[in-house]
């Protein structure tokens, strides 16, 4: 944490505590290289953060360390490099555990992203202990992540797959979510917070409801993971995932948080080096967890870069900080809304910082375009959730998402290059 | 800088797409989707006995830049021979890929060209391609067909 300087002074008392409870988004802006960059020769507006967020330089200081300095592969060698790199790895699991407020950290399995963690608990758990009609709950509103590994699934070995459906605001429907609950339902996977509508999902009651019926419970955590503190242990979720890119971290790595008591008895994802304990022709012994779950060589720099970020999240006062999101948030939808002809799609009433919104006259895509010819960068697309574009009738939309280096003026910049791109149109 | 993407005459023909409706009778149909932007479009042609396009047209829905693709597109492949058409699509396709130049090379593009600066622009070339792979199925489809 960096000292609480104001103009070169350094606060106490009085003035600390006023400094630390009031969010001052321009300390953090400079932590963010990549905010520096022109962009078609005007400053870099970054609206894409549901998409990945920018790093913090000490997550790029962390990854570029390993590679000048403390290149090794972990638990393998005995050298000074690769005990090094393996204690820097295994530190980072405990990081992850500590920012999950997980109890073991056996329960933390390194990923590619939260794609692949999902695909591991669809191969690994639902190949093992589900069967033909069985049924699996996800909601109307997942990314394709959480739908095509469960249709593979269904298809393999005759599941069902049902469907939660939402409102038009695009809140999840709870009663009909109970109506779909049975003894068949086996597993509940659904988003905590949904990247095309920035609707938050009742996870907890949704968890609770899934154990009454016997099933477990899965969160994809992908967007959550910036807009709220996660203890799996309250939450009593069975499996939680994440990536590290949504989370100020590198490309390339993930996490699956799983009981142990699931992990301890599903079988390897995939099969190869570290994953074992022995190997002879005639058999193999799987090794123990969590490297059961994490066959050849891990991201390495990746996983040292995340708990930098975990670490720079750690300085931050989580409820200032999303107090302050909010505040933008509601700002840019009011300013947005000001727009004649812009319409926002997603109104949940427990939202977070993603502002999804369609333009009369103008499709997302040369919205997207005109935009970033201001040097804003916004998502356009369908923001890999299909049905809930068919459910709006709408092909796509323009997406704004905000992390905590995003300010007001931003939201002005991205106002006025809507406006602009309106005129070009004359929309 | 990139060249200007909205021009005139691709807003123009955003604006009021010309031949923007079903062929009843057309010779050859096909869809054309673009999931990354949700475009999604048919093109109906139709091919008169002797191999000229008597007609073509498109609905659908779509951006400004796969819309005003496919109306100019409509209006140029009109009158064409079903050859002419596939060097059309060809010319078209190395034009927006950036492979065309057609201020210094030999073409039949017309103002086709106005889509000549949507190579700096890689996510939209697809856009423009879209009416065209479309037409270009239709047509081929058709070819399986009459040799049968």
């Amino acid at each position: 944490m960096p000292v609480p300087r104001h103009g070169g002074v350094i606060l106490i008392g009085d003035q600390f505590e006023a400094y630390m409870s009031t969010f001052d988004v321009h300390r953090y802006r400079s932590e963010f290289p990549n905010l520096k960059i022109n962009v078609h020769g005007k400053p870099l507006v970054y609206l894409d953060n549901a998409a990945t967020t920018l790093k913090p330089r000490c997550v790029i200081d962390a990854v570029n360390a390993y590679y000048v300095t403390g290149v090794s592969n972990v638990h393998r060698g005995v050298h000074f490099l690769s005990e090094q790199a393996t204690a820097a790895f295994e530190y980072s699991r405990q990081v992850v555990r500590q920012f999950l407020h997980a109890r073991r950290v056996e329960e933390i399995i390194f990923t590619k992203g939260a794609t692949e963690s999902l695909n591991l608990l669809a191969y690994s758990y639902g190949r093992h202990f589900l069967k033909k009609g069985d049924e699996i709950i996800i909601s109307y509103m997942e990314h394709h992540s959480n739908i095509v590994p469960w249709q593979m699934l269904a298809q393999e070995i005759g599941v069902v797959l049902k469907v939660i459906p939402i409102n038009d605001k695009g809140e999840i429907i709870f009663d009909e979510y109970l109506k779909l609950l049975s003894d068949k339902t086996k597993i509940v996977s659904v988003v905590w917070v949904s990247n095309s509508l920035g609707t938050v999902n009742p996870v907890k009651a949704i968890i609770d409801a899934a154990h009454k019926q016997g099933a477990v419970a899965i969160i994809d955590a992908s967007q959550a993971v910036t807009h709220t503190s996660i203890n799996v242990q309250e939450l009593d979720c069975d499996f939680l995932v994440f990536s590290g890119h949504k989370v100020l971290g590198p490309t390339g790595v993930g996490v699956l948080f799983g009981k142990e008591k699931y992990l301890e008895v599903m079988p390897p994802y995939q099969g190869g080096g570290d994953m074992i304990k022995s190997v002879t022709f005639k058999e193999t012994t799987y090794n123990a967890l969590p490297y059961k779950f994490e066959a050849g060589t891990p991201p390495i720099a990746e996983v040292i870069g995340l708990r930098s970020a975990l670490e720079f999240l750690q300085t931050v006062s989580w409820d200032i900080m999303e107090e302050y999101k909010h505040e933008l948030l509601e700002y840019g939808t009011k300013a947005l809304l000001s727009v004649e002809g812009v319409r926002i799609i997603g109104t949940a009433k427990d939202k977070t910082s993603i502002i999804s919104f369609v333009v009369d006259g103008i499709h997302p895509h040369d919205l997207g375009t005109l935009v970033d010819q201001e040097g804003v960068a916004i998502r356009t697309g369908h923001h890999c959730t299909q049905p809930v574009m068919e459910f709006f009738k709408i092909p796509a939309t323009a997406r704004a998402s905000l992390a905590l280096y995003n300010t007001k003026e931003e939201l002005d910049t991205l106002v006025k290059a809507i406006n602009r791109a309106k005129e070009v149109f004359n929309a | 800088m990139r060249d200007e993407l909205y021009q005139q005459t691709i807003l123009e023909h955003n604006r009021n797409p010309r031949n923007f409706k079903k062929i009843d009778g057309a010779t050859h149909v096909a869809e054309g989707y673009n999931p990354l932007c949700g475009d999604h479009l048919w093109v109906y042609v139709k091919v008169n006995p002797n191999g000229i396009i008597a007609e073509a047209a498109f609905e659908g829905s779509g951006c400004a830049i796969s819309k005003a693709s496919a109306s100019m597109m409509t209006v140029s492949l009109k009158g064409k021979s079903v050859e002419e058409a596939n060097v059309l699509f060809e010319e078209f396709h190395q034009l927006v890929k950036g492979e065309l130049k057609p201020d210094v090379q030999a073409n039949h593009l017309e103002k086709l060209t106005v889509f000549s600066g949507i190579w700096q622009y890689p996510a939209r070339v697809k856009c423009a391609s879209l009416g065209w792979h479309t037409m270009h199925g239709a047509l081929e489809k058709a070819k399986t067909v009459s040799t049968e």
